[in-house]
């Protein structure tokens, strides 16, 4: 928002990309689940283009983003998040864009020293040559710690009026936002990818260590967004709605998994995943049990319906909180 | 100028407003295009998608889980 705002103010014509990876954190969650105190809903690139009064162009990148994620030449952060790669990605997708559509520049709102991967002085330049954006790539709020770029010498920019923010610390670029006046901003970069979150990379380890390969389709993302996972056994997980908002997306998946519902007390939808036999189906529905309304109750009825739609009742003991060891928890 | 459908239930934000932009991107000024969703999320980004772009919201429904949004198509 800032670093397009610095180019509005030179008078330079500013359009948005948005790229769409299935692992944003916005979008999606907001439509899953209950949030009582929820801000009123709404898609951040969009409402800073309306702030900025300038075009956004959301581009799904899903398919082509799975090799990011899969196979990042430079790693892993902390957690699954491969932020160097990922940057190189999304500023040669810019790259590609501009160049389809007549544009002469990309800019980008990384600030040297902001982030600990993909914002260093030795990665910066790491993106813009793996993009292939190479001296088209403008920081306008770091630009001057940084070469000249070809905007800069082309006098398309005055360099003089671009910034030299530095470091973690975000007190500049707030300062920067109350002097355009901005008083509401979309969350800083870092917290909207849900492979910086470390129980969500876990849950995606727990897929591919399963799995025996590091493979996903998009469907498998969004799973791992909603509900409780836990694993009881190698050879099956659990999705555990956490409240109705979860049940009704996971309602939309049944079909594609043997699930458990409580017929005599209220409680989550629970998917799952995995081959089960007759003790494991126990075991599932002693905890589906656990999870809903019934969990004090001596004992709870369920309905257990398999992916052919055949269903059966089902009556058990729900499980103990004591009895469920942390491990199982993704 | 004619009228399209576009049928983006059960997708979640943002993939109605993004299957809603590319699908204008292969109409013409002066069409009308029906978007079908059940995302409420919809509600909110397809019109903010719309204001930023200069095409005209003509009307929105919600009816139940589902929510329509009828749009004419802009030279802008």
């Amino acid at each position: 928002m800032l670093a397009a705002k610095v180019m509005l103010e030179q008078g330079i014509h500013v359009e948005g990309i948005n790229f769409y990876t299935g692992f944003c954190v916005e979008g999606h969650t907001h439509a899953i689940r209950n949030h009582e105190h929820a801000k009123p809903k709404r898609n951040n690139a969009l409402w800073t283009a309306e702030q900025l009064g300038i075009k956004l162009h959301i581009i799904e990148v899903i398919e082509e983003y799975k090799d990011v994620v899969i196979n990042p030449k430079h790693g892993y952060g902390a957690n699954l998040n491969p932020c160097l790669d990922c940057k190189g990605f999304m500023v040669r997708k810019a790259r590609e864009w501009m160049e389809k559509n007549g544009f002469d520049f990309i800019i980008t709102g990384e600030v040297l020293g902001q982030r600990p991967m993909s914002q260093r002085r030795d990665t910066m330049p790491v993106v813009a040559r793996e993009s292939g954006a190479f001296d088209k790539l403008l920081r306008p709020l770091c630009a001057k710690l940084l070469p000249e770029t070809l905007p800069e010498r082309e006098g398309w920019v005055d360099r003089s009026k671009l910034l030299d923010f530095n470091g973690r610390s975000r007190k500049p670029q707030m300062a920067l936002a109350a002097k355009y006046g901005f008083k509401d901003y979309a969350q800083p970069a870092g917290g909207c990818c849900f492979l910086t979150n470390e129980q969500y990379s876990h849950k995606l380890a727990d897929l591919w260590s399963t799995r025996g390969s590091k493979q996903y389709e998009f469907d498998d993302i969004m799973l791992l967004k909603v509900g409780r996972h836990l694993r009881p056994r190698p050879n099956f997980k659990l999705i555990v709605g956490r409240d109705e908002g979860e049940n009704n997306f996971l309602e939309g998946y049944r079909k594609r998994f043997i699930h458990l519902h409580a017929t005599s007390h209220e409680g989550p939808l629970v998917l799952i995943d995995g081959t089960v036999n007759e003790e494991d189906l126990e075991l599932a529905a002693r905890l589906t049990a656990r999870f809903g309304k019934g969990r004090e109750a001596e004992s709870v009825t369920l309905t257990m319906t398999d992916m052919q739609g055949n269903s059966r009742e089902l009556r058990v003991a729900p499980m103990l909180a004591n009895e469920i060891p942390p491990e199982w928890y993704l | 100028m004619s009228h399209f459908v576009l049928d983006a239930r059960y997708l979640l934000c943002p993939m109605p407003v993004i299957r809603t932009q590319n699908r204008i991107a292969e109409l013409s000024p002066g069409d009308t295009l029906e978007v079908q969703a059940t995302d409420p999320g919809a509600l909110h980004d397809i019109p903010a998608w719309c204001r930023v772009h200069g095409h005209v919201i003509v009307s929105i429904a919600h009816a139940d889980k589902e929510v329509s949004i009828t749009l004419r198509v802009t030279a802008a």
